[in-house]
């Protein structure tokens, strides 16, 4: 046994006033913890994305000193941006992170691509398909994700976690109601829970935290000359010889920004100077655009992506 | 929902650099206040919502255009915006134009950092309601001004105040259709005072509104200049935050024991209340070993103190037993330990509460078995009173005693909500069914020992020449239960078996003559049984149970007095229609006809067993063979000798 004095409550510190940020963070470690201690195989969700790589910091931070007690788990579909693959490539080799990347057997045999396929099936069947798939192999029954309520309507009446069926499907109606702290994770047999730490954090959030914490995120976030094709007011970079021009169509090269990462043919940009952290934030505080809007898929309507949630889509 | 628009941006260099640090200084000093907005349905709480988001720049160009669009489609405003669409979300409360879940949106100004809890007004309000409140630090009360206080408003009321909040704004609505009237104003703002007050609201602040015409949500109206007070977002703005728990005793409830090797075992979990520094005496509850912390270790290096809801690991000088559920305190001011406690619960599950049945409790990080007893009182909403009950249904307020299987540490809620509050979670559904706000320990059972019997169980199973054992018939009636039983018995008897069958119609005639056939008569049937049947397995018998016992919580119940191989459930599946037909007593016509409610399979439920050691299907399998399976099955578990 070791003997520590008591210290004189004269010397003790001052206990600190915890900032906005300093809340998310404790309530992000909190869930992460919750969800490890009572769930038998989690697993983390890695996009590559800014909120991703939050997520991985807040998780190092909430099991630190012991290593990540979970993989990651890249749902690959082929068509992201080369810099995300560079930057998962680095991730994949730090200390203690174990990285699963799983691409759908039928997708590749098939060749599915954005452009003889739509974005529909393209997202349909990589991600929500594969991601199902990869959850079903490994028997995952924790699947830790960033998304976060700001992001659209259907998302701000999601639970931090969120029970899906056998069948992964989200089921708006039958949601558990959460009080206080307490989390009620008991699953019944093939059951999964999505967990979400962001929940309650905004995009600015997520950047000021970037920010205070030096997290390194893929430089497409950061203005650069980049080849890009205007689709539809869309800024859509060609970023590999795979991109199909339409008839008469050549890049060109615009100072452009990406605010949410996904399958390149799939992700619009937009034309911005701020090249670096500081500057993405004045932006944004500035900004009048929502961030969904460069996601295509988000485009069909309103309730979309309601439905494609209750298809098992992440 | 978006970002404050508080800096314009010419980004370039040092003017960048100035200002991203101008920009997160005044952001390191904003503030997050928690609230919840609660209203009747068409009280106006969603247009007032999206019209406080648009006065305060907050909604989006992308956003306002799929609103103008929306607006022309299903809007309620002819041709001007329904700012209602901004945050009604999921399509089927779009159609049915409710809003049917708690919905949580985001919005700063350069002060405040702001979380809504947006909840319904409809008849399903409580369970949502109470889901905002408990993490709320304010309630925003919405109030028809053509409409004046409802019932509804004071039960908001009443349930804003049992889930601990104390400063209430009542935003008194569409003033546009009284003409600004100052009087109706005042008079329903006094109305409402008076009645705030005497349930313990301490701080209500009255404003005059109207959200279709955007009058006093972030700018003063034209139309009320009598009002001196403050518009809704300056209030929000203004309003003290919930007295930080910085002050406090320390209560940190381990989440996760941190042991990456040998030389190093850390204790995660946020502090709720308090703080914790290296060198403070602290408690473990509920064992009560008493320690020192050594070290408060986070990634960014250790920490001198850490205070009221920082997220840590902390380390003890000695190695006593500590696991999740535990609660370190400290020394001097210890959280409470009981396996009692009085509480308040909203109930927020269709099936009612089941007094008697085992649920799942969760109470800071500690899982374990609760069961709610007899008497309950639930609140009257109407009266606001409390009535005798024999359960709580759906958003049923209820004022119950609960009993754990072990004692736990906690505080009152009005100490510690984060201690002080916990939820139900039903052991088949996983559902969780209630929150409860603890009001008090009770004593607890601890002093009501067992006697040690001399004689035990091995004794006695030489003495019979066998062991016992409990074999469990379930099934609808007419179902073969009590023919099978008999078979059985007939047959363990012929070998010399010391047997014992309890038969359900012939416990009803003592035991259990004050039941009923109503779910929670049932329950307590079951309990009854499996309790008789316990103590005749303990005086060394093979029962043979022969009841209906519909609900598999009970069944779950009654087996858990047994070790695995003692229970023996038979689940004697009779399809409804044969029963039905062969009708032995003559029930199922009565039943049929209407003269007997709460009839298994007829007008009550019958939850089939999914795993049962036996499956007798009586349409292909005789009482004989039924009987014989069961018997081989005791053999197989050495209960008989083969
Ligand atoms: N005249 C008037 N009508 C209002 C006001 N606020 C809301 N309404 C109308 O009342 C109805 C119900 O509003 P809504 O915001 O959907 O109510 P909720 O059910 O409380 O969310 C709609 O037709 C609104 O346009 C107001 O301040 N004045």
């Amino acid at each position: 046994m070791t003997i520590v004095e008591a210290r004189p409550v004269a010397t003790r510190a001052a206990a600190k006033t915890l900032t906005h940020l300093d809340h998310l963070e404790a309530e992000a470690i909190h869930i992460l913890r919750e969800a490890v201690a009572e769930s038998e195989n989690p697993v983390m969700l890695y996009s590559i994305g800014k909120d991703s790589s939050v997520m991985l910091h807040l998780a190092r931070k909430a099991f630190y000193p012991s290593p990540l007690p979970f993989p990651l788990l890249h749902v690959d579909t082929t068509w992201k941006f080369r810099e995300m693959y560079e930057m998962r490539d680095r991730v994949a080799v730090t200390d203690g992170v174990e990285l699963i990347v799983h691409r759908n057997p039928d997708a590749v045999a098939r060749g599915i691509n954005p452009f003889d396929d739509g974005s529909a099936v393209h997202t349909d069947i990589w991600k929500t398909e594969g991601l199902k798939q990869a959850l079903d192999t490994h028997r995952f029954d924790v699947a830790f994700g960033g998304a976060r309520r700001d992001e659209e309507a259907s998302r701000a009446k999601e639970r931090i976690f969120s029970i899906r069926s056998a069948a992964h499907r989200w089921d708006p109606k039958r949601q558990r109601p959460e009080l206080w702290q307490l989390y009620n994770t008991r699953l019944m047999r093939d059951e999964s829970v999505r967990v979400f730490p962001l929940s309650n954090w905004t995009e600015l959030d997520v950047w000021l935290y970037v920010h205070r914490e030096q997290i390194p995120v893929v430089p497409l976030y950061f203005a650069a000359p980049r080849p890009v094709v205007n689709r539809d007011g869309a800024l859509i970079m060609v970023d590999d010889d795979r991109f199909r021009f339409a008839p008469g169509e050549t890049p060109e090269t615009r100072t452009v920004r990406f605010r949410t990462l996904g399958c390149y043919p799939l992700t619009g940009g937009i034309e911005s100077s701020a090249a670096d952290l500081d500057s993405v934030i004045l932006e944004m505080v500035a900004s009048t655009t929502s961030e969904r809007q460069g996601r295509v898929i988000d485009f069909d309507g309103s309730g979309s992506m309601e439905r494609k949630k209750r298809e098992g889509y992440f | 929902m978006g970002v404050a628009a508080t800096t314009p941006v010419p980004s370039t260099g040092e003017l960048v650099e100035s200002e991203i640090s101008a920009f997160l200084a005044e952001h390191q000093r904003r503030s997050t206040l928690r609230f919840i907005t609660c209203g009747s349905v068409d009280d106006g709480k969603s247009t007032l919502i999206g019209r406080l988001l648009y006065e305060a720049n907050l909604v989006l160009d992308d956003q306002l255009s799929t609103l103008e669009v929306d607006s022309r489609k299903v809007g309620t405003r002819g041709a001007d915006l329904d700012f209602a669409l901004l945050v009604d979300g999921l399509q089927a409360e779009r159609e049915q134009g409710i809003t049917i879940d708690v919905a949580y949106r985001f919005f700063s100004t350069p002060t405040r950092q702001f979380i809504v809890a947006d909840t319904p007004g409809h008849v399903q309000y409580t369970r949502n309601m109470a889901t905002g409140a408990s993490t709320a630090d304010l309630a925003v009360i919405l109030l028809d001004a053509t409409k004046g206080v409802l019932a509804q408003t004071r039960r908001h009321t009443h349930l804003v105040s049992l889930m601990g909040i104390s400063q209430v704004i009542l935003a008194v609505n569409k003033l546009d259709l009284v003409d600004y009237d100052r009087d109706t104003f005042e008079t329903l703002a006094a109305d409402y005072a008076e009645f705030a007050g005497r349930i313990g609201i301490s701080s209500v602040t009255a404003i005059p509104l109207s959200a279709v015409e955007g009058a006093n949500l972030t700018a003063p109206s034209a139309h009320t200049a009598w009002y001196d007070g403050p518009t809704l977002l300056g209030a929000l703005e203004a309003a003290p935050l919930a007295a930080t728990a910085t002050g406090g005793a320390l209560r940190m409830p381990v989440q996760w024991v941190n042991r990456p090797d040998a030389t190093f075992r850390g204790f995660a979990g946020q502090v709720l209340t308090g703080s914790v520094a290296p060198g403070d005496q602290v408690v473990v509850l509920p064992s009560g070993e008493r320690s020192h912390v050594e070290r408060v270790v986070t990634a960014d290096g250790e920490l001198d103190i850490a205070s009221a809801g920082q997220a840590v690991t902390v380390t003890l000088a000695d190695e006593i037993d500590v696991s999740r559920g535990d609660v370190i305190c400290a020394e001097g001011e210890r959280a409470a330990v009981s396996d009692r406690f009085g509480a308040h619960v909203v109930w927020m599950a269709d099936s009612p509460l089941v007094p008697g049945r085992r649920y799942r409790a969760k109470i800071g990080t500690a899982t374990i078995g609760a069961t709610v007893a007899r008497p309950l009182r639930a609140l009257d909403v109407d009266h606001l009173e409390q009535v005798p009950v024999d359960t709580l249904g759906l958003n049923d307020i209820g004022e119950v005693t609960v009993t754990l299987d072990a004692p736990v540490a906690f505080d009152r809620y009005r100490d510690n909500r984060d201690l002080g509050g916990f939820i139900l979670i039903d052991r088949l559904t996983n559902d969780t069914v209630a929150a409860g706000m603890i009001d008090a320990p009770l004593e607890s059972r601890d002093h009501i020992h067992w006697q040690h019997l001399e004689v035990d169980s091995v004794a006695r199973a030489e003495l019979m020449g066998h062991r016992s054992a409990v074999v469990w018939m379930t099934g609808l009636s007419g179902a073969g239960k009590s023919t099978i039983a008999n078979v059985l018995e007939r047959k363990l008897h012929a070998r010399g078996v010391h047997t014992f069958l309890l038969d359900g119609d012939n416990l009803r005639h003592g035991l259990c003559r004050d039941l009923g056939f109503a779910a929670v008569d049932r329950a307590e049937n079951v309990r009854r049984a499996g309790d008789v049947a316990a103590l005749m397995h303990q005086a060394g018998l093979v029962v043979i149970a022969a009841f209906i016992s519909p609900y598999a919580s009970e069944r779950a119940a009654v087996r858990e007095h047994f070790v695995p191989g003692e229970f023996c459930e038979v689940f004697v599946d009779t399809p409804l229609r044969v029963a039905a037909e062969r009708d032995p007593k003559g029930l199922y016509a009565r039943a049929e006809r209407g003269e007997l409610i709460n009839f298994t399979g007829i007008d009550a439920p019958y939850e089939a067993p999914e795993q049962a050691e036996v499956r007798v299907d009586t349409t292909e399998t005789s009482p004989e063979q039924a009987a014989d399976e069961v018997i081989a099955l005791l053999e197989r578990n050495g209960i008989l000798a083969r």
